[in-house]
């Protein structure tokens, strides 16, 4: 509760400026001072924001769970208390998919014309715009991911995700089609029903945007539950979402645990379509869940070990550097982290020696102040889990060119560590790591690679550095990924789809694909009597 | 009919904007032509003049053509990612919204459109169609190709470039909108050039365009006359595509000087003489409801227009008898009056065309249900008229008329309608009443026209393309076609070596 006290003290004029200042700060760490970890800790920047909102929304308002039972949620920088939120489970879970569906059934949502959905989705971004700062803050403080990152690019993103749908919502279209006889057919794109929707913690507001964004366009009603570790910043948008005009019960909030309020979404009897992101093992039981209950159908968008190819033509300075923001960035957690970086040989000894030197050179520290790079992990849970990891690449023989401590001596930091030497068959080589630890990976020519890369279980995204064309060509179709970045890396726009192959999950989000995961065709064949033509 | 005033400014029920814009808009300046000559905008209600406007000719042309070539070829604007092109045409659509009455006020004062309809109804729809082009400006899909070799290819939808629009003057601020939206999406560049009845609008919507971030010289107006300035923009060789909306005679010039110059792509909105066939089963009021609004909607200045309406002969004779009694229920008077339904045609050439199809009408032995007089001392006012006992090839059921006068036709048989709807030269509008789903899904197929409204008439959305067949002109406003007119499309094609699947 430390941090708590402290905002009383600390005026909000201060607060606000401090923010500007933040917002501010578009450089690359390289020109900054490295932090050490005594000043990191020493100046804990009290988050500038209160937490207003810890309760379960549903059918337009803020409850308590029905057993009245709350969680802790914590800041990652202390592993401290930043507020107890209500902890919704099966009763809770009946109660938000009640109010969902009959704000399906019976409620405008769906009635209303898409037009009337858009207005309401562009006024929601509007409203986030004007808090973004709070928003901001509230996604640091309990994700831990640096401040410029969540301000100037999550944000913004969220924001421009909503107005993207926004314009889709009167823009869904079925086909009119060519039948054998006399007939006229047409298809219409009719929203699925309820949608239950599980987000991870790596991204709240970004997986909330992938999410909700597609579903309300569509027409649907939801039932959300947030990640366990950052239950906040949803709450506190979709109070906007209401404010914008949302009906009550169309969007129902629920935070909680996977096994408790995530298993009775899942296997609920009342809800239409499920979309999860998260682990591939929890993909597995969701998906099952699904099978044993009603066959909702399921979107999943899982775990991943993506390639990161720098072939032998590449610029190694340009290559070193997106190589490196495509495993360090948001500490290593995304699902998509180009976690196997493949170096072909002639330039692989530079690009080592470089990659470990920009590692050094990462500013760790509280993500609040100006200028880090890197905060710390979500929780102890994962802390625990990357260093495990490190010892494992250690006792394995791959060599640790940098980093592969605990970083500082409190909160969850972990200092970002290079691999290299790594073999196909370490562990660090094979498991989503989830945390900033590269590994990299010597390879000879382009067939070898791509054989080596396709050789996983995941297949969720890739990177290609080359200038050749019929290498990025090659490369580009034989990789079985659902993205596939050629110079360039984790680019996001609301229009391109996203998803995986093999384990990394089912179906696809974002752009015009994710519409059709909220919507039912229905053909509709009519017989028709003296056609003029067919 | 309300007393039309002498005097608009002083005894209007509303007090009339101010006239803030008369110059010619050429990259994001009001300038004055080069002539530096001017042509009077006249009040329909009373025919005087509004105000003296700048008259652009092939100068003016020529100079706004530049600027929107620069925009294109060197400025921001296609440069710019579509969702920044729809940020911009999303706060040009809060500025319209903001500024609604000002712009109905200026289509009333201009052309006679009734205020409180155009406040509420037609500036607020032309306003969504912007909208929900700020929403597709990030939605252009190309696709990629499955190629028959070792290649591999995808298309990129490319904006065209200078689109030149030609509109009308009887939804001025709507045909802007509905012209500019879509293009400006794509990312073209563009001069327009307004009718000389209606130029208010025009430079009112571009001067907000520009507050809204449009760059200078992306939108382009040219007020003037067509054989000067129309002409200029359809024979101009830096021009890539030009979008016309007006009569049919227009619409072949337009084409022709497409054709002579550089091969432009054209669209033509052109007449029309669209039928509302109404069958038996009908509840006859609801069925006059829709009469009325079809064809005497705007003071019948519409190109869909229902000026021909087919009633099967079981309601045939309820039909005329209660239709001649609702008709007069359509208030003329000072199109600023709140209960008025009926205003002024647009000009005196309309006015005057308009009282000679009547005088044929009765000369050529069809029977005047009703109406058939100018009203009002003064001002351009003719009374809704109907005409029973029409002949299919008399002139009043022939040609386009673009103004308050309907035809009223019997028919026995579903066959006898659709060959009777479909012998006309144009092809833009249809409109069906019937409970019968056979009959709906019958004629709708048969109907050779772009649009086919079942037991509804004008129910025109952003999302519905609208466009004609025939001699009503080709390719289609509204809807992503209208989007896809003003993208070009390229193929894009490149060996690929061992592919794993082709």
């Amino acid at each position: 509760m430390a941090a708590r006290r402290m905002s009383s003290l600390f005026s909000s004029s201060h607060a606000s400026t401090l923010l500007r200042s933040i917002g501010n700060y578009s450089g690359r760490g390289t020109s900054i001072t490295r932090l050490s970890t005594a000043a990191a800790l020493e100046e804990l920047i009290t988050p500038p924001v209160k937490i207003e909102h810890t309760k379960l929304l549903i059918n337009g308002q803020f409850v308590d769970a029905a057993s009245g039972k709350t969680f802790p949620t914590l800041d990652p920088r202390t592993g401290q208390l930043i507020a107890n939120v209500a902890e919704g489970d099966l009763e809770d879970v009946n109660r938000a998919v009640a109010a969902a569906r009959k704000a399906f059934d019976e409620g405008p949502w769906p009635r209303m014309t898409a037009y009337e959905r858009s207005k309401i989705l562009l006024r929601f971004a509007d409203l986030v715009e004007k808090h973004a700062d709070e928003i901001a803050a509230l996604e640091v403080w309990d994700n831990g991911k640096p401040y410029d990152q969540a301000a100037t690019d999550e944000i913004p993103l969220f924001v421009r995700l909503f107005r993207y749908y926004a314009g889709w919502a009167d823009k869904i279209h079925g086909l009119t089609i060519q039948a054998d006889g006399p007939h006229h057919v047409q298809t219409l794109h009719e929203p699925i029903g309820v949608a239950g929707q599980i987000i991870p913690w790596n991204f709240p507001l970004l997986m909330y945007a992938w999410k909700v964004g597609p579903a309300l366009a569509c027409g649907n009603t939801i039932v959300l539950k947030t990640a366990e570790q950052t239950p906040l910043s949803a709450l506190y948008v979709s109070k906007l979402f209401h404010e914008a005009g949302l009906p009550p019960g169309v969007l129902n909030i629920v935070s909680g645990y996977g096994p408790s309020a995530g298993a009775a979404l899942a296997s609920h009897m009342d809800v239409d379509k499920l979309a999860f992101t998260g682990s591939t093992s929890t993909g597995k039981i969701v998906l099952g869940l699904a099978a044993k209950s009603n066959l909702k159908p399921v979107t999943l968008e899982l775990g991943g070990k993506s390639p990161f190819i720098v072939c032998e033509d590449a610029n190694v300075d340009e290559a070193v550097d997106l190589a490196h923001a495509a495993l360090f960035f948001n500490q290593g957690q995304c699902c998509c982290a180009g976690s196997r970086t493949f170096v072909h040989e002639r330039v692989y000894d530079e690009f080592v020696e470089k990659a470990k030197a920009r590692a050094l050179n990462r500013v760790v520290g509280d993500p609040f102040k100006k200028g880090v790079e890197q905060g710390p992990q979500v929780d102890s849970e994962q802390f625990d889990k990357i260093l495990k990891y490190i010892k494992s690449g250690v006792d394995s023989g791959a060599t640790l060119e940098t980093g592969g401590q605990r970083f500082g001596s409190n909160g969850y930091y972990i200092q970002p560590t290079v691999f290299s030497n790594v073999q196909d068959d370490m562990l660090i080589a094979k498991d989503e790591i989830f945390g900033p630890v590269q590994s990299i990976l010597k390879f000879k020519d382009i067939n070898e690679v791509i054989r080596r890369s396709n050789a996983t279980p995941f297949g969720l995204a890739a990177g290609v550095f080359t200038q050749n064309l019929d290498t990025a060509n090659t490369l580009t179709r034989a990789l079985k990924a659902g993205t596939v970045w050629v110079n360039c890396f984790d680019v996001f726009d609301a229009a391109i789809p996203f998803g995986g192959y093999k384990m990394s999950g089912h179906g696809r989000e974002k752009g015009i694909y994710s519409l059709n995961n909220y919507l039912q065709v229905k053909a509709v064949v009519t017989h028709l009597k003296n056609p003029a033509w067919l | 009919m309300a007393e039309t005033n002498s005097n608009g400014n002083s005894n209007s029920s509303l007090k009339i904007p101010e006239i803030k814009f008369t110059k010619l808009f050429i990259n994001g300046e009001f300038v004055d032509s080069v002539s530096g000559k001017t042509f009077e905008t006249i009040d329909p209600r009373n025919e005087e003049k509004i105000a003296d406007i700048a008259e652009g000719d092939k100068d003016d042309v020529d100079l706004a053509v530049k600027a929107a070539r620069e925009a294109f070829d060197h400025g921001p604007w296609p440069r710019m990612s579509g969702s920044e092109r729809g940020r911009i045409i999303m706060k040009f659509v809060d500025l319209v919204e903001q500024n609604l009455e000002e712009i109905a006020a200026l289509d009333a004062i201009d052309v006679g459109k009734v205020f409180s309809f155009g406040k509420s109804r037609e500036a607020p729809f032309a306003a969504s169609v912007l909208r929900y082009y700020a929403g597709a400006a990030d939605k252009i899909h190309g696709t990629t190709l499955k190629l028959s070799n070792q290649l591999q290819g995808y298309t990129l939808y490319e904006p065209i470039g200078v689109v030149g629009h030609i509109i009308p003057w009887n939804f001025p601020s709507g045909m802007f909108l509905f012209k500019a939206g879509p293009a400006l999406a794509a990312g073209c560049t563009m001069v327009v050039k307004p009718a000389e009845q209606s130029p208010l609008s025009a430079l009112y919507l571009s001067h907000l365009a520009k507050l809204a971030g449009v760059p200078d010289g992306v939108i382009n107006v040219v007020n003037g006359y067509g054989p000067t300035a129309g002409a200029a923009i359809t024979s101009h060789m830096d021009i890539d595509c030009v979008s016309f909306t007006g009569s049919t005679e227009v619409g072949r010039l337009v084409m022709q000087a497409a054709a002579t110059s550089n091969l432009k792509t054209v669209s033509l909105e052109l007449g029309g003489k669209s039928p509302l066939i109404i069958f038996d089963d009908m509840d006859v009021d609801a069925a006059i409801n829709l009469a009325l609004m079809g064809g005497f909607a705007n003071k019948g200045e519409y190109c869909v227009c229902s000026s021909r309406i087919f009633v099967q002969e079981g309601i045939y004779d309820e039909f005329v008898s209660k239709i001649a009694i609702y008709s007069k229920g359509l208030t003329a008077g000072d199109p600023f009056d709140p209960s008025t339904l009926h205003g002024p045609q647009a000009d005196k050439a309309q006015y005057e065309k308009v009282l000679s199809y009547i005088e044929h009408g009765k000369q050529q032995g069809a029977t005047l249900l009703t109406g058939g007089n100018p009203c009002g001392g003064k001002g351009y006012y003719v009374e809704p008229t109907i005409f029973t006992d029409v002949k299919d090839d008399m002139l009043i059921a022939t040609d386009e008329i673009f103004g308050p006068v309907m035809c009223v036709f019997k028919f026995k048989t579903i066959e006898e309608a659709i060959a009777r709807a479909n012998s006309t030269q144009y092809g833009l509008a249809a409109g069906i009443a019937t409970k019968d789903l056979n009959i709906a899904n019958t004629v709708s197929r048969s109907i050779r026209a772009g649009i086919v409204w079942i037991n509804c008439y004008l129910a025109f959305d952003a999302d519905s393309p609208y466009g004609g067949y025939k001699l009503s002109g080709f390719g289609r406003d509204f809807g992503m076609e209208a989007l896809y007119k003003y993208l070009q499309v390229k193929s894009v094609v490149t060996p690929v070596h061992n592919s794993p699947w082709l």
